[in-house]
């Protein structure tokens, strides 16, 4: 059983079951401080386990993380547009510097 | 923070805000972050994508007792922040992957290094990525038989080999060693 909010990464690699709560990634098993969805989710994926009878199992849990703007979010997370493209080619150009001058240094790799 | 609406609380098909909660678009509702990490990391000027992991066949093993009888085990991406982690068990850095008690996160775990949406939300409460707490009730109230006294965290890895080969494993044998019926695996 999979809980999760990248719909997509989950679906393509395939899984038995997954939970989906479509969320800003960090918290896929309920929002912060609300134990009723937290509980509600986590139940979802028990239900799951019994209920599944085939592996791609898919159920989308009914939240929404924003009642008013619910793609403010989603327009924000690793936006791309005229106003940050020079910015990200820039972090781009030191993070492979700052990778070469590690690899100079014999430093590990980190994930 | 606006109140969390369950999008099945309709009114006359509109939902509490006045918005529409049906309608028509041009593009699927959730994100693709296979397309939108794709593009971003070409934005910095890496031109070759990830390579995502695609399966064709797929597992599935149903339940072999009820679930009222089975032990869950949680996996989990996040690690102990290096300084804090229990004795024996790897913090991040390097990541190697882990079984540690389920009571010694009840204070939380690090994952600021993950890939996440930080100015959206945060990882302050450990059962919105890894719900130790909740699973703890269910089993107190017999929907499930009880929660593995240890947890499990996996690497994430750009190689899917050593995800493979090396990590996944482990983790399926500290599990098996714990007496775990059902994995319950919460990338974050």
């Amino acid at each position: 059983m999979v809980a999760g909010s990248a719909r997509d990464i989950v679906e393509e690699c395939g899984v038995a079951r997954f939970v989906f709560t479509d969320f800003p990634l960090g918290n896929p098993t309920g929002k912060p401080g609300d134990v009723a969805m937290q509980r509600d989710i986590v139940g979802t994926g028990l239900d799951l386990l019994e209920r599944a009878w085939l592996p791609r199992t898919t159920v989308q849990t009914p939240y929404v993380w924003e009642a008013d703007n619910n793609d403010g979010w989603r327009a924000h997370f690793m936006r791309v547009d005229d106003s940050n493209r020079d910015a990200l080619a820039a972090a781009g150009e030191a993070r492979r510097r700052d990778q070469a001058a590690a690899k100079a240094d014999g430093r590990a790799r980190t994930t | 923070m606006a109140v969390t609406e369950r999008s099945g609380q309709q009114k006359n098909g509109r939902q509490r805000n006045g918005r529409k909660s049906d309608g028509r678009r041009a593009y699927r509702s959730y994100l693709s972050y296979i397309d939108k990490s794709r593009e971003y990391y070409a934005a910095h000027g890496y031109p070759q994508p990830y390579q995502w992991a695609y399966n064709h066949e797929v597992a599935f093993t149903p339940l072999s007792k009820p679930l009222s009888e089975c032990t869950v085990g949680l996996v989990t991406t996040s690690f102990f922040r290096a300084g804090s982690e229990p004795a024996g068990v790897p913090a991040a850095r390097p990541k190697r992957p882990y079984a540690a008690r389920c009571d010694d996160a009840l204070e939380g775990l690090y994952n600021n290094d993950l890939f996440w949406d930080k100015d959206n939300t945060h990882t302050e409460d450990l059962d919105t990525y890894l719900p130790i707490n909740r699973l703890r009730e269910f089993a107190a109230e017999g929907r499930i038989g009880a929660v593995s006294e240890r947890f499990y965290g996996i690497p994430t890895d750009y190689s899917h080999r050593r995800t493979q080969r090396n990590d996944s494993p482990r983790i399926e044998e500290w599990m098996r060693s714990d007496g775990v019926d059902v994995a319950f695996l919460i990338p974050l």
